[in-house]
């Protein structure tokens, strides 16, 4: 299916991704050409099949309620372009 | 010692146990070769003083009677494993300063039994690629070269990991295969990769990219090679949900070479249109060594081949849209500063990261989006199970199955495909297998016209690694492949 540059624009708002002006005709071309491309699933007929979550026969692990991990802040922090004390610090957020 | 680079993991672990050589003076070679090696830019990170610290220690270990399954070995390790105080970045910009202050399971265990780190190899960014050009630290190259002189691909996105093997620049590698990235970097580099069954190494501290694909798994030179690291890399681990507990059998006592009445199938749908005369001489060559060493070779039909990677071109996508979304500019990683937060968030990803994981997450939040996600996200979800349940029915039938890893040789990076879905379809042989979770093993077996590695690949069932290995063991010493 071929998408155009409004679509793109709007899916790179979603994505929160700058995409500059000169970037935004490349960027429609190719992910029709994707969209296209995977569309070939459209000629198998998978009605009645429950949709796979995992290829493992997956659960939830349980077990017992206790702490057993954290206390060290520093470590968290340790990679954070902005901190303040014990926080993770963002630009203004409410006016 | 004659060359301490031209020793298998195997012959290496028993020199170092005659102590016809210590862990230092093999670190040492390695070390020398990754100077020598440079230009094939197989790392990101070299970590030379880590690696002899840790040889040194090894070699107090062993002389204690301390001795891991991988003691005094030095690996090269995938730049998408987290290791704790090594800056790991993924192949990306956004990543370029990120130093861990964790160490993944999969690390964890590998120097638990004596391993010992080289450096950081390079990758396709976020592991999303074919041929390692989408690294931000710059494209890698195989270390075979064609009458052409030209510098080819080693593959991808593990195609740091499998030309430091090739060139002798580890001994062994870490990789990870999502779609194919540790097999197809295996063939192209003619080396020898296993990516085991989904859940059998945990992900716990490897940079997310489709954790519903992603699976840890190793380079190395021989068959042999591969069951020794992947023995000491396997286990469930608690901090992996999605990792089994499941007793991780002897794969080295798995290799007996004795695969008399195993059955092998051969998918025909993997007889793609316009796939070169070699590799389909090769696979046939393939089939014939398996028949003479008494397998029965059985001709199955796996349908719905050709949706494979229109299936995992919406999973990985919609994926990897998700776990990428960590990428903020507020925990770790790059930020560039915005006029407000989700200016920021918009600029630091904008700058952070590179096309093609643009592309990737692009295409996943539009599949992932009201009114889509239905008819293309269920619906592969739908078309996954129905893949999973063919490989299911064919297993029933036989124990294995062969076909070529690559539909070509590794291409020169010039040449590389610049249209995203040309450059997909390295991936048709090995995406499948991906989908349904199922091991594979992709080994050298012979060479292409103008002199470049081709490879096969093995296929089990699920948690068989060990039935692959053997399999491929027949193989490997039917094609006395000459390594570089």
């Amino acid at each position: 299916m071929a998408i155009d540059r409004d679509t793109v624009t709007r899916v790179a708002f979603l994505s929160r991704l700058e995409i500059e002006d000169a970037q935004k005709d490349a960027m429609t071309h190719d992910l029709s050409n994707i969209l296209t491309f995977v569309e070939a699933l459209n000629d198998v007929d998978a009605s009645g099949v429950e949709p796979m979550t995992s290829v493992v026969e997956a659960y939830a692990p349980l077990r017992e309620d206790q702490v057993n991990d954290g206390g060290y802040p520093d470590k968290v922090l340790a990679n954070a372009p902005d901190r303040v004390q014990d926080f993770y610090a963002v630009p203004k957020v409410v006016e | 010692m004659s060359n301490a680079l031209d020793l298998t993991l195997a012959d290496a672990l028993s020199a170092l146990e005659k102590k016809e050589l210590s862990s230092v003076e093999l670190t040492e070679a390695y070390i020398a070769q990754m100077d020598a090696t440079r230009d094939l830019n197989a790392y990101i990170t070299e970590t030379p003083d880590i690696a002899l610290d840790m040889a040194k220690a090894s070699d107090a270990r062993r002389a204690a009677g301390d001795v891991g399954l991988m003691e005094g070995v030095p690996v090269g390790i995938k730049d998408l494993f987290c290791t704790e105080g090594t800056r790991t970045t993924a192949g990306s910009h956004i990543l370029e300063n990120f130093v861990p202050t964790y160490e993944s399971t999969v690390t964890t265990k590998l120097f638990s039994q004596g391993a010992v780190m080289l450096g950081k190899t390079n990758l396709d960014e976020f592991a999303m690629g074919s041929s390692n050009q989408t690294s931000y630290y710059g494209d890698c190259a195989s270390p075979w070269k064609a009458a052409d002189g030209k510098a080819r691909t080693p593959g991808g996105s593990s195609g740091g990991s499998a030309s430091a093997v090739a060139a002798k620049s580890a001994l062994a590698t870490t990789g990870t295969d999502t779609g194919g990235s540790i097999r197809q970097p295996a063939a192209f580099c003619g080396i020898t990769g296993i990516k085991p069954t989904y859940g059998r190494c945990s992900r716990w501290g490897v940079v997310a990219f489709a954790s519903s694909l992603d699976q840890p798994g190793c380079f190395g030179r021989t068959v042999e090679d591969n069951a020794i690291m992947l023995q000491a890399m396997a286990g469930y681990d608690p901090k992996d949900s999605t990792s089994i507990d499941r007793a991780v059998p002897d794969y080295r006592a798995q290799i007996t070479g004795d695969i008399k009445g195993k059955k092998i199938g051969i998918p025909k749908e993997y007889r793609v249109d316009g796939m070169p005369q070699e590799i389909e001489k090769l696979w046939q060559q393939g089939m014939d060594w398996l028949r003479d060493a008494g397998a029965e070779i059985v001709d199955i039909s796996l349908p719905l081949t050709d949706k494979a990677l229109p299936t995992y071109y919406i999973i990985a996508p919609a994926e990897a849209s998700s776990n990428l979304a960590r990428y903020d500019g507020v925990r770790y990683g790059l930020r560039v500063e915005g006029a407000d937060l989700d200016d920021m968030y918009a600029k630091t990803r904008g700058q952070g990261f590179g096309e093609e994981v643009k592309r990737r997450i692009m295409i996943g939040t539009y599949v992932l989006s009201a009114g889509y996600y239905d008819a293309y996200y269920n619906k592969a979800r739908r078309v996954r199970k129905m893949i999973l349940n063919e490989f299911l029915d064919v297993y029933n039938q036989v124990d294995a199955i062969l076909t070529p890893t690559t539909p070509s040789a590794a291409f020169t990076l010039d040449d590389a495909p610049t249209d995203p879905v040309t450059m997909y379809l390295n991936d048709v042989f090995t995406v499948p297998a991906s989908l349904a979770g199922l091991p594979g093993l992709s080994l050298p077996a012979g060479l292409s016209s103008e002199g470049l590695p081709l490879g096969l690949q093995v296929l089990g069932k699920p948690f068989e690694e060990g039935e692959v290995l053997n399999v491929a063991s027949v193989l490997e010493a039917a094609a006395g492949f000459q390594r570089l």
